[in-house]
């Protein structure tokens, strides 16, 4: 699935055009349109990692933290996400208490996004009443590449035991 | 009026030699300070979970901005305690 924006991309801006009228456009993939010579093309693929964290209350049951994760992991899906990883820690002690609870069920999830999905993510997860905290972290390529080689280096190693 | 040169020790000045500070992230080519890992992060706080400044951990300033982020993450997260007695 793609996210038209309603703007153009590369180069940058050119000069003399106002591109406020007869946009936002749509433009099928890959096909561009000429201005002065110079193609244009629609960015339309602009998905995003993130990683989310999410303290769920501790009173959940196994099966109720599992469709938790399901919830929020389809709400992402639903609008154009795609996870990339989860990892469920379970539950863990909390470094001070949180709504009078010592005790926490982490969820960690890694996802690539369109931008205006963490809005609505975030409204969800604010609305729920077994979210004790959440946190949605935005991540740079070396942020990536650091998962990935964790998330390898970690397989390889219940592999070789 | 003894000038400087006139003063003699009787014993020589000692000056001590400690071994200088690096940036351990620059060093080992670490780009990415992870949140997460609340017992990484640990080497940069205090007992009370207080920031270490940069004259003690010897970070570069683009990494210890970054350490910032991560603690504070962390905090957030409850990785970390915002403060606290005896953390180590």
């Amino acid at each position: 699935m793609y996210r038209i924006i309603p703007y153009l991309c590369s180069p940058k801006n050119v000069s003399g055009y106002s591109f406020s009228e007869g946009y936002p456009q749509l433009l099928p993939d890959g096909e561009g349109i000429f201005l002065n010579n110079i193609k244009f093309f629609m960015a339309t693929n602009n998905l995003q990692s993130y990683e989310l964290m999410v303290i769920f209350t501790p009173v959940l049951a196994e099966d109720d933290f599992k469709a938790a994760q399901k919830k929020f992991s389809d709400l992402i899906k639903e609008h154009g996400g795609e996870m990339t990883h989860q990892n469920p820690w379970g539950l863990r002690s909390l470094a001070y208490p949180i709504e009078k609870k010592t005790t926490g069920l982490y969820w960690v999830s890694e996802f690539e996004a369109p931008t205006d999905l963490i809005a609505k993510l975030e409204l969800q997860m604010n609305r729920d009443e077994n979210v004790m905290r959440h946190m949605v972290n935005k991540l740079d390529k070396h942020a990536v590449a650091y998962n990935l080689r964790k998330r390898n280096k970690h397989t390889a190693e219940v592999v070789a035991s | 009026m003894a000038k400087q040169n006139d003063i003699k020790y009787l014993t020589s000045t000692r000056v001590e030699k400690r071994a200088k500070k690096y940036c351990r992230f620059k060093k080992l080519g670490i780009k990415y300070v992870d949140y997460k890992d609340a017992e990484f992060l640990k080497k940069f706080v205090n007992d009370q979970g207080k920031m270490l400044p940069r004259r003690i951990t010897g970070n570069s300033l683009k990494f210890q901005r970054k350490v910032a982020h991560a603690v504070k993450k962390a905090r957030q997260m409850a990785l970390l305690p915002y403060v606290t007695d005896l953390l180590k």
